[in-house]
């Protein structure tokens, strides 16, 4: 019987001709990461609760820093202490400034064909490049450290046909709020969201980590593009080589089929504090926010940039708000200062920060306070997520954000 | 009988011909800095004292820098306090993330030669550069300013640094200051207006002036001075008036002592932990293990601290597992940085650049430290648990002996 | 003239600012939120153990470092009656006159006090410490003005017309 390419990752990766879904499978995992929100209670594991613990293939390990980047507490201090420390000594990569961890994942590690984990939910980013990865605890990741394996609950595909090309001003992120808030935040649960059809192949490899990077939010295992010759080049670019490429078989067993139509595709924010909140941004237009937030795994990289500076060049960000730009990586932080980006965004008045998670994970610089409002790139708006509890977060596309910010309410770009 | 600059500063303000160290006179103050962290103390003082009205908000400068961004939740309450603050007072200076705020209070041109200025923060001694008597008070003065636009001052003697010749090279200003630092000891000049002076200082930029004037309060001196000339008139984009072309030290002024220096006497130095007047020739430590470089605040983060670290920097790479941290200290540094590629060449290297501000410097966020761990910073003050646990240890340096550090990962000259 | 006793805590030499209050400390919203964290770089017990009408005696450059006027308040909300050292730094003298936290040069006792002793103090007078008195200085006139208005607070109060 076919497979699709999330069975055929987890049948290579097991060893075994044939993967059904519903099946468990014992796994070589080929890569693991983990980021400075956990790693400090993995080595903590591991040095606590294993006996003479060693780790499988520190090849195969990746450390980053990226939560709390640069340290904002002796707490974090701390913690990065340990994550630090245990790389040095166990040969492990580690990775600290570089940028958000599944972006420097993807610049640098991920392969076409891999099963990754990562101490991260949204480790399902990799699909992207035709990978299955997927997040877990940190326990998960320290059984995998130490054993180079795990094992995998195999699960059901669902397929979204995408058709047609999104119109000018929208964007990925629009299209893909507009699944979740169809199929719901848990319309995908344990599922993998597999994304085909000729409306995938006008979306680059950026465009496909914004939908991919988000499928969590609909519940999924993880969601994967083939690795066509997009995904190809994106890798040649970078001097890798595939693992494996797989594509779905013609009799290959999904759950359920959804199309999209791209080119229907407007701009749409998701509203406090569901990411499934989703509706029409003009519904939201005029709502005043107190900060702008563009950066992000999910919306972080020079596409993302560039259209925000293209909003924001030669007008000044609104007196009241604080519009935090913050690239996703070192690789997008340098390409956007040769583009004259950043210059765009200090200009306009806005905070440049640093490659770092930022405010979409809420416990670093960037922090919203009581009853304010945030719209943001960022991947959630659950309550209290970006700050205060009594706090709103609005999540829209790069454009939505660096308008709003001009604008100082939130608003689209066509109407400024 | 001749006056020294602060005397003369002094004597200006009060509509006098000369005025007398010990004498207490009221200056009326030409401008104010307040800060975000002191925000909404001053705001409580000034209600509390029962003023409603700002004396002249235009002299008003509120700066957020400490705060910025905010990594706290309550820290948002400042810029609350603050902005309702400016909007109910009418004030127009407001800078919300552009900088820190000493940067900005000279960068912006609200400070100039011969000015009274009074700031909630101790560096704020830094206007000295361009000629300005300025210091650091508490926020209970601050209210009392606001509402008065006055305050009381002793008028300090004066000690005089002379320093003649020509820095060796890969020398900075921060390396003299440092020295002199731990000459004086941490209350050497405690009340006391340091004036520098000679060859040295005049061939100076105004950034590289603004490093002493900044760290003068690390010796205890209630304030630091320049002579005004030609370069303060042209950073301050401004032609002199006679009263600012007098304000250098008399031949006859009266000081309490005169220190002379040969420039070429001087080398890279450090403050070990944790005190700022325990200077160290950098070559005595070199070796030392580190663990990350802090390269900004208002002592050590302008285009030309930048620039000497990126000289340092190009082409090479961080030492691995070690962090180098660079916040520039105003936006307008950093996007000259970025247009003239030391941005390039520091990220290149491996550096995080963060948005300007306080930064570590402040010890609130930009990368804090733990325990047994040491930074090299080019900031003013390696105090006890300033930039983390009081385990950290903290050695102060120029931006351009931090820039090899970095590369070395240990401590070592440039 | 105004007489008290009080028990000694012995610090050193340029207690600094950051070590009295410490940034990370510093937006928090009241002085009584912080003092609990006042001297904790150095001493993290110190600020439980304080009672109300002690004293600290210590070296020289008391104060330096930052303008945080949460210093003194600190300081003063611990319940320390005054701090007696070899010399304050000047913005934290000035901090302190503000606040009506008492401050008092003496150029000897620190060398001679040992924690945990007893002190009487009188003021603009001298300090008695085992049977032995060290004098001290007074305070300048408008200093006193200052303190003698309740703090400058009050002073300027009573310039409104809020306080008579």
């Amino acid at each position: 019987m076919g497979m699709t390419i999330a069975e055929k990752i987890i049948a290579r990766a097991a060893g075994v001709s044939e993967v059904k879904a519903g099946n468990i499978y014992t796994v070589n995992l080929d890569r693991m990461m983990s980021n400075d929100g956990t790693t400090h209670l993995t080595v903590d594991m591991y040095y606590n609760k294993l006996k003479n613990p060693r780790i499988a293939d520190a090849k195969k390990m990746v450390f980053i820093v990226d939560h709390n980047m640069p340290s904002d507490s002796p707490k974090t201090a701390a913690s990065q202490k340990k994550m630090r420390d245990f790389a040095r000594e166990h040969g492990i990569d580690f990775w600290e400034g570089e940028g958000v961890c599944h972006q420097v994942m993807m610049e640098h590690y991920v392969c076409p064909g891999e099963l990754i984990f990562g101490a991260d939910s949204h480790t399902c980013t990799y699909g992207a490049l035709g990978a299955f990865g997927t997040g877990v605890g940190c326990t998960d990741l320290l059984y995998g450290m130490v054993t180079g394996t795990s094992w995998v609950l195999a699960p059901e595909t669902v397929r979204f046909n995408l058709v047609g090309k999104l119109p000018e001003g929208v964007y990925p992120r629009d299209l893909m709020l507009t699944i979740i808030g169809e199929i719901g935040a848990n319309g995908v649960n344990y599922q993998v969201m597999e994304f085909a059809g000729p409306g995938a192949k006008t979306l680059s490899v950026n465009d496909r980590m914004v939908l991919c990077n988000l499928s969590v939010e609909a519940g999924a295992k993880t969601a994967i593009f083939e690795a066509d010759e997009i995904a190809l080049e994106y890798l040649k670019e970078r001097g890798r080589e595939p693992k494996a490429v797989f594509s779905s078989d013609p009799d290959a067993v999904y759950a359920r089929e959804y199309t999209f139509d791209l080119s229907a595709i407007r701009p749409v924010v998701a509203k406090p504090d569901f990411v499934d909140a989703v509706v029409p941004a003009a519904e939201v237009c005029g709502v005043r926010i107190d900060e702008a937030f563009l950066g992000s795994c999910n919306n972080g990289r020079i596409d993302d940039l560039r259209v925000g500076a293209a909003i924001v060049k030669g007008r000044r960000v609104s007196e009241h708000v604080r519009f935090l730009v913050v690239p996703a990586s070192r690789e997008v932080y340098l390409q956007a200062l040769d583009e004259g980006l950043l210059q765009i965004f200090m200009e306009s008045g806005a905070i440049v920060m640093n490659p770092n998670c930022s405010v979409c994970w809420g416990s670093c610089q960037g922090v919203i306070g009581e009853n304010e409002v945030l719209i943001s790139t960022g991947t959630r708006n659950f309550k209290g997520r970006a700050g205060h509890p009594s706090s709103k977060v609005y999540l829209g596309s790069a454009a939505t954000v660096a308008a709003s910010a001009i604008r100082g309410e939130i608003c689209t770009a066509d109407m400024l | 009988m001749g006056q020294t600059v602060i005397e003369k500063i002094i004597a200006h303000n009060v509509g006098r011909t000369s005025v007398k160290p010990g004498e207490i006179v009221t200056a009326k103050v030409d401008r104010v800095m307040l800060d975000d962290i002191m925000m909404p103390f001053i705001v409580g003082k000034f209600q509390e004292m029962g003023f409603d009205k700002v004396w002249d908000p235009d002299k008003v400068v509120m700066i957020y820098d400490h705060l910025v961004p905010a990594s706290q939740q309550d820290d948002v309450r400042h810029y609350k306090v603050g902005d309702a603050f400016a909007k109910e007072q009418g004030l127009k200076h407001v800078h919300r993330s552009d900088g820190i705020c000493h940067q900005l209070m000279t960068e912006a041109g609200y400070v100039k030669p011969g000015d009274v200025v009074f700031g909630t923060d101790s560096h704020t001694t830094t206007y000295g550069c361009v000629g300005a008597f300025s210091t650091g008070i508490g926020y209970t003065e601050m209210a009392a300013i606001l509402g008065t636009g006055e305050l009381w001052v002793k008028v300090p003697e004066t000690i005089r640094v002379e320093i003649e010749g020509e820095l060796p090279a890969g020398v900075m200003s921060k390396d003299v200051i440092l020295r002199l630092i731990g000459d004086l000891g941490a209350d050497g000049a405690t009340y006391r207006a340091l004036e520098f002076a000679g060859s040295t200082v005049e061939h100076m930029t105004v950034a590289s002036r603004m490093t002493m004037t900044n760290m003068a309060i690390e010796a205890g001196a209630k304030c630091a001075v320049f002579a005004t000339d030609e370069k303060t008139a042209e950073y301050c984009g401004i032609r002199l008036s006679d009263f600012q072309k007098s304000l250098g030290g008399d031949a006859d002024a009266v000081y309490e002592k005169v220190l002379r220096y040969r420039a070429e006497d001087f080398v890279p130095v450090m403050a070990c932990p944790s005190q700022v007047d325990r200077i160290r020739n950098v070559s005595e430590l070199e070796g030392t293990p580190i663990d990350q470089v802090f390269i900004g605040s208002c002592t050590n983060g302008r285009l030309e601290d930048l620039a000497a670290a990126a000289e340092v920097l190009k082409g090479k790479k961080v030492s691995p597992f070690i962090r180098l941290i660079v916040t520039p200290a105003s936006r307008l540094v950093y996007e000259q940085a970025d247009r003239q590629g030391i941005l390039r060449t520091l990220v290149e290297a491996g550096a995080i650049v963060t948005h300007p501000g306080c930064g570590l410097c402040c010890g609130r966020a930009g990368g804090i430290l733990s325990d047994y761990e040491r930074v090299v910073a080019t900031n003013n003050r390696n105090f006890l648990g300033r930039m983390g646990t009081s385990k950290v240890e903290i050695y102060l340096a120029s931006p351009r002996t931090a820039a090899a550090c970095a590369v070395a990962g240990k401590i070592t000259m440039a | 003239m105004e007489q008290f006793t009080g028990r000694v805590w012995v610090l050193g030499n340029d207690i600094d600012t950051d070590i009295i209050i410490p940034t990370e400390y510093l937006a928090l919203k009241t002085i009584e939120d912080m003092k609990q964290y006042g001297f904790s770089p150095l001493r993290p017990e110190l600020a439980g153990q304080i009672r109300p009408g002690d004293v600290i005696v210590a070296g020289k450059n008391f104060g330096c470092g930052s303008s945080r006027e949460q210093a003194p308040e600190v300081v003063k909300a611990l319940g320390i009656r005054c701090v007696i050292a070899k010399s304050f730094a000047r913005i934290f003298f000035r901090n302190a006159i503000n606040n009506g936290l008492l401050l008092i040069e003496q150029p000897d006792l620190y060398d001679h006090v040992k924690e945990g002793d007893t002190i009487t103090v009188t003021v603009n007078e001298h300090v008695e410490h085992q049977g032995k008195t060290y004098p001290i200085a007074s305070l300048p006139d408008n200093l006193v003005e200052i303190i003698e208005a309740g703090g400058l607070v009050k002073a300027m109060r009573h310039r409104n017309g809020l306080e008579a």
